[in-house]
């Protein structure tokens, strides 16, 4: 019984997809740290930076579908190699979309530069540490194939998601006491919804690192419902400007 | 991650299927051919009317299993087989248990198509024929042409009955051997590697028609091949150096399969 | 530097091939000094043989006059039968040489007539008595002497003394050739006759017989013995040390010098059972004993290459044992089998030495009417010619040896033709 597989460039091509994968997962991290970091500080040029940063997720995206449909096909991999395609696959998908969220971010940097400043940014700062711990975790637990730290990951997203509501509630009381301040409350309640999405995306990661790991649906471990959002799952909502 | 260190004493656990119409029960089989030790400990049940694969590296004992099940084995000098096989209840090893009964409802299909040189006609009618089966030589027709089609033959062949059974392509040669097989009414079909001769096409002919056959009989599979135990079976055992490793539904082992021995092999990751 | 491994191949080629075109040589040579020697063996015995198929005749004018041969015209088969036609065939011959009167003189004239005359003449006269009281034209063969002259086998170089023929019988014998009385024609008593003291008369018709006796007999005892001897060995006897012991004992068996099978059969069936001597029983019982390893052997082999494939698929249907081996098995193997015994039964109608001991080496001048007549073989009927110290019968014994071989070549050409027919790709 060993860990490598009798033909050994099979090793080789997982070891590529593992390596795309952690290069996107790197990336998506540090595109959404640059934003978050963009956004506390009203710096512009890292927005720009962050938005023209995003391509290169995308292409990474393919990288990753190629390479896993390749082994599909030629491979024919079984078990937990099949679940660890199919997971890496998906999680490819959700490091592309926190990537898109991260770019969304900075574009509503720019805007919300346009507009005055407002100290209602700080609110948003504990939430953005809060889901890049969480990403972070999520992409070790990848990376080490650790089981536990993907459920610790994973156990982060109920707090983010409450502290998603204090924030919506905050604003909200904000935006009735002073309307003045609507245009860049709401986009301040976007920035807040996308950080939340990351979290969600990082938790979906952490299921699939769950999956392939252990052969078995995170969910049906932990029986309760999925962890809830305010508004209805529209993805592509938050990024109308 | 899975805890890769691996004891065969650990390998004792028998799968049952409580609940389920059961066709073997299997009860700690031991199979010894003079001094080497086959099968260790081998239990399970399979169940009626579905397919069984047996999966294992060469020399994991799976076609010696297979073989154990309608006395094969007998024929080899100075093979032993200890512990029970149940069909229905009933000990095939009994001492008033009569091969040829056990064998005309356990069937067999070999790895090599092996029609005899005789016509398409008479390898089918060969069986009905020495059970006394057809009354008349009409019923013998209509159990030829019964099996030929059941066998999905019967259109290739039926301008050609006379012909000799060798004279086929190889898949049709396997699939007059099934025809063969299924003539004398079996329970239990047991194949040997049935399609490790022939290319895809005639496999997936083959394997179509042990699709088909599974609503009506028992199948019990040997394949080396894990994609063919995956697309025919609905549940596979995995056999190594004689033991029994672990027995599941067929979807569970190659997605999920809990024996750290069957996960290596399934994914090829072996010695 | 090293070196390119197409130079090294490239320059190790020539000696190769050199080394393998000897090798085919060598072959070719082996073949040619076989086919030679073949072709030696079959050039003397033809040209020594050939001879011996045809016989120096003798036409005469026979008056068959009524007083002699039925002087009562009764026509009562027992008088014709007894009748001395040897006078007649005589008296025919006298006449054409009317000046020879002296007693001895006119015994070496007449010596010049076989005995065979005088029973192709009663054989004629018995198979229609109408021909008494007319003149019969008989031709008839010439003293085996007198074959030999007619053959140019006699040197009549030689001193008078020292030949069989004195100058006057040669004188009288070629006189009768000049009145265009003796000629040549296809000897029929080499195949109609059994042995003979005189060799003009002898034939391999009571051989042939004997051996086709033996032969049956040894077909009907080794074969179903030796396949039901195999079928067990090979399809139910357990590998343990009790058949491994047997089976060295076969082939222990075919390599046993047939000379002993003989001196067994003479104890046994002979001396124990008191079978009757020089009987084809006997000698087929013997050649039973030394045929029955070689088809034990050879239906053990056609059954070993039978595949198991088809034994495990009659098997695997519910076949018992013996359906299996009868339905699938002896029949696939039956060609090979039949191969098998054809060369076991060539090599049985070759056999002398073990006949030698039971007594087919009698002269037997009668066709064997059974397996239980006193007959020999044809082997053993060479061996007897062999031995006889005329010329004659040298030629005789040539003759039966190509007839022999005749009767090989068919059945090993039979056996290579069922083999080939038969073969069967798996």
């Amino acid at each position: 019984m060993t860990d490598r597989h009798t033909v050994r460039s099979y090793d080789e091509d997982l070891k590529g997809l593992t390596a795309t994968i952690l290069e996107m997962g790197a990336l998506a991290e540090s595109q959404f740290a640059r934003a978050a970091k963009a956004m506390a500080t009203r710096d512009t040029a890292l927005a720009r930076e962050v938005i023209e940063g995003d391509a290169r997720v995308d292409a990474l995206e393919r990288d990753v579908n190629e390479r896993s449909i390749r082994l599909l096909a030629l491979r024919q991999p079984m078990a937990d190699d099949l679940r660890y395609i199919i997971s890496g696959f998906k999680i490819s998908a959700d490091l592309e979309r926190i990537g898109d969220y991260a770019a969304n971010l900075g574009k509503r940097v720019l805007v919300l530069d346009r507009l005055p400043e407002t100290p209602l940014v700080r609110e948003l700062e504990p939430m953005a540490d809060m889901a890049l711990v969480m990403l972070r975790d999520t992409l070790q637990a990848y990376r080490d194939r650790d089981i536990d730290r993907a459920m610790d990951a994973w156990n982060q997203d109920e707090p983010l998601d409450d502290l998603y509501d204090v924030v919506v509630k905050k604003m909200s009381g904000v935006m009735m006491e002073d309307p003045s301040l609507i245009g860049a409350c709401a986009h301040l309640m976007f920035i807040a919804r996308n950080i939340e999405r990351i979290g969600d995306h990082a938790t979906n990661i952490a299921e699939n690192i769950y999956f392939f790991i252990s052969g078995l649906p995170l969910r049906m471990v932990h029986p309760k419902p999925a962890p809830t959002t305010v508004e209805t799952d529209t993805p592509d909502g938050p990024e109308t400007e | 991650m899975i805890d890769q260190s691996f004891h065969y004493e650990g390998v004792t656990g028998h799968p049952r299927l409580p609940g389920r119409d059961i066709k073997f029960s299997i009860n700690d089989v031991n199979v010894y051919y003079g001094p080497k030790h086959a099968l260790k400990n081998v239990g399970l049940d399979i169940a009626s009317r579905e397919v069984t694969a047996f999966i294992g590296p060469s020399g994991c004992g799976k076609s010696t299993f297979l073989r154990s099940l309608n006395r094969m084995n007998d024929l080899i000098d100075g093979c032993r087989v200890e512990g029970q096989v149940l069909i229905e209840g009933e000990d095939i090893y009994a001492p008033e248990v009569d091969v040829v009964e056990l064998r005309a409802r356990v069937g067999m299909v070999f790895q090599k198509p092996n029609p005899f040189p005789k016509s398409i006609y008479e390898n089918v009618a060969y069986g009905p024929r020495i059970h006394g089966i057809a009354r008349s030589r009409d019923e013998l027709d209509g159990i030829v042409q019964s099996s030929l089609e059941r066998a999905g033959l019967w259109k290739e062949v039926r301008d050609r009955l006379d012909a000799p059974g060798t004279g086929l392509s190889g898949g049709q040669q396997q699939r007059l051997c099934i025809a063969r097989a299924i003539a004398v009414s079996p329970e239990v079909i047991l194949m040997d590697e049935p399609c490790s001769a022939l290319d895809p096409i005639a496999t997936a002919k083959v394997e179509e028609l042990i699709d088909e056959l599974s609503g009506n009989y028992t199948i019990i599979i040997v394949t080396h091949s894990m994609q063919q135990a995956a697309r025919v079976s609905q549940r596979t055992a995995f056999f190594h150096l004689g033991y029994l490793i672990e027995c599941e539904q067929t979807d569970v082992i190659f997605m999920n399969p809990q024996h750290p021995l069957t996960q290596g092999y399934i994914t090829g990751r072996f010695g | 530097m090293p070196r390119n491994i197409t130079d090294i191949v490239r320059a190790g080629l020539k000696k190769r091939y050199r080394a393998e075109a000897r090798f085919r040589l060598y072959g070719i040579t082996a073949i040619l000094a076989a086919l030679v020697l073949l072709f030696t063996l079959f050039v003397t015995i033809v040209s020594q043989g050939a001879s011996a198929f045809v016989a120096t005749e003798l036409t005469l004018s026979v008056p068959v006059t009524a007083a002699v041969v039925d002087p009562e015209g009764t026509r009562a088969e027992a008088t014709l039968s007894g009748a001395n036609y040897r006078k007649l065939v005589l008296d025919a011959l006298d006449a054409q040489f009317p000046d020879v009167q002296d007693r001895i003189e006119r015994r070496k004239l007449h010596a010049i007539v076989s005995d065979g005359a005088t029973y192709d003449l009663r054989e004629k006269v018995m198979a229609n008595p109408a021909l008494i009281g007319t003149t019969v034209t008989l031709t008839t063969p010439v003293a085996s002497d007198f074959d030999m002259l007619a053959k140019g086998q006699v040197d009549v170089s030689q001193p008078e003394s020292l030949r069989r023929l004195n100058d006057r019988q040669i004188g009288w014998f070629n006189t009768l050739k000049e009145r265009g009385l003796v000629s040549f024609g296809l000897d029929r008593n080499l195949f109609v006759n059994a042995d003979s003291r005189q060799p003009e008369l002898a034939g391999i018709f009571g051989a042939l017989m004997g051996s086709l006796y033996t032969l049956l007999v040894t077909l009907a005892l080794s074969f179903p013995m030796g396949v039901a001897a195999a079928v067990y060995l090979e399809e139910y006897a357990p590998r343990n040390r009790l058949t491994d012991i047997i089976e060295v004992n076969i082939n222990n068996l075919a390599a046993v010098p047939s000379i002993v099978f003989g001196l067994l059969g003479l104890a046994i069936f002979l001396g124990f059972f008191g079978l009757p001597r020089s009987a084809p029983l006997v000698g087929g019982l013997v050649l039973s004993l030394m045929t029955l390893p070689t088809i034990i052997i050879a239906a053990r082999v056609a059954l070993q290459s039978v595949p198991p494939s088809i034994r495990e698929a009659a098997l695997g249907i519910g076949a018992s044992k013996m359906q299996t081996v009868l339905h699938h098995v002896l029949p696939l193997a039956l060609p090979g089998i039949m191969t098998g015994t054809i060369i076991g039964m060539a090599r049985a109608l070759g056999e002398t030495a073990p006949l030698l001991m039971i007594g087919m080496v009698a002269f037997i001048a009668d066709t064997p009417e059974g397996i239980l007549s006193p007959s020999t073989v044809l082997p053993v009927q060479i061996y007897i010619w062999a031995d006889s110290p005329e010329r004659a019968f040298l030629e005789r014994m040539s003759a039966a040896i190509i007839i022999l071989l005749t009767f090989l070549v068919i059945m090993n050409t039979a056996a290579v033709w069922l083999r080939r027919k038969f073969e069967r790709k798996w």
